[in-house]
């Protein structure tokens, strides 16, 4: 799969919310786009993530 | 200042990019006196997690969060950042961008009309940064932008109001509030801005690059201020030649 543009191993049946957890990423700070829908925070649990999905993980940033 | 019918003490709005710290970027927050602050919206840095984040600086009890559109060059990019930027923030606010040109970072308004529509379609409240041309600004009126956000001057050139003419134009010709977004350089650059009619000021590089940037935010509250309270008074008429202000009769030593 991808993750913000870079190929990534993961186990089968990984959900976005321990993809989450693994990466430090506290969800409630993030959005997250998967396979270019907008996954509710309520869904991360139950989100599998398989292969060939494309994740971004996006969060607030210094801006104008 | 009442933008999509929320009340805002504060005619100051204020970027969160270039600071030399975030505890830099929070002080000059709270010395702007401002209520709202812009935030970009990026992909999660996954190589360095230790990094601070730029949430524990703003508190959002006092500061509103608006997420920008920045660097996106398709009505398609604009609008994908902007629903991911409602998820982030759990807020329907968006300071629109759609870029036309990357020297000038001038936005390429047909794109930003188109993607106006699509986000005020999906509930968003669109705070559109745009040119200083009225047929734009109207259009964006039409398509159901919250406010206008036109230019002084490009972003991050500190140029201040380059076309003020247009800008008046522009406050005369749509009833929804108008901000002046990107150009400021320094406080007079304010304070004119809000003296044409300007109904907020939207800043980040004239405060995060001034050399003392905590004074120059301070410096902005008070231009602000100043610049509405003028607006607000009913200016002098402007004239071509002098009309003295001592008078003219009793001076001494005249003769008839």
């Amino acid at each position: 799969m991808r993750l913000n543009g870079e190929p990534r191993e993961l186990p089968p049946g990984t959900s976005v919310q321990s993809l989450l957890e693994e990466l430090g990423c506290d969800p409630n700070r993030v959005a997250v786009e998967w396979n270019r829908r907008i996954l509710r925070r309520t869904e991360f649990r139950n989100a599998l993530v398989s292969e060939g999905d494309e994740l971004e993980v996006v969060t607030f940033v210094g801006g104008g | 200042m009442i933008v999509a019918g929320r009340s805002f003490r504060s005619r100051l709005i204020v970027g969160t990019g270039k600071y030399a710290s975030f505890s830099l970027m929070k002080a000059c927050h709270e010395a702007t006196g401002t209520e709202m602050v812009t935030v970009a919206v990026r992909r999660v840095n996954l190589s360095d997690r230790s990094k601070e984040s730029l949430l524990d600086y703003i508190d959002r009890e006092r500061f509103m969060i608006l997420p920008n559109t920045a660097a996106c060059y398709t009505a398609d990019d604009a609008v994908r950042t902007a629903r991911l930027g409602r998820e982030a923030g759990l807020s329907d606010w968006v300071k629109l961008e759609v870029i036309g040109d990357e020297k000038t970072l001038f936005p390429d308004t047909e794109a930003l009309v188109a993607a106006t529509k699509t986000l005020v379609a999906e509930g968003f409240v669109v705070l559109p940064y745009t040119n200083d041309d009225v047929v734009v600004a109207k259009k964006l009126e039409a398509a159901g932008a919250a406010a206008v956000m036109p230019l002084g001057a490009p972003i991050g050139s500190g140029l201040g109001i380059q076309n003020p003419g247009n800008l008046e134009l522009i406050r005369e010709a749509i009833s929804i509030p108008m901000i002046v977004d990107a150009g400021v350089g320094t406080a007079s650059d304010a304070t004119v801005a809000m003296e044409l009619g300007a109904d907020g000021v939207l800043m980040n590089t004239a405060i995060a690059e001034a050399r003392d940037p905590v004074k120059m935010a301070e410096a902005m509250k008070l231009a602000v201020e100043s610049g509405r309270l003028a607006f607000e008074a009913g200016r002098m008429p402007r004239r071509r030649y002098a009309s003295a202000s001592s008078p003219l009769e009793g001076v001494v030593g005249a003769r008839r």
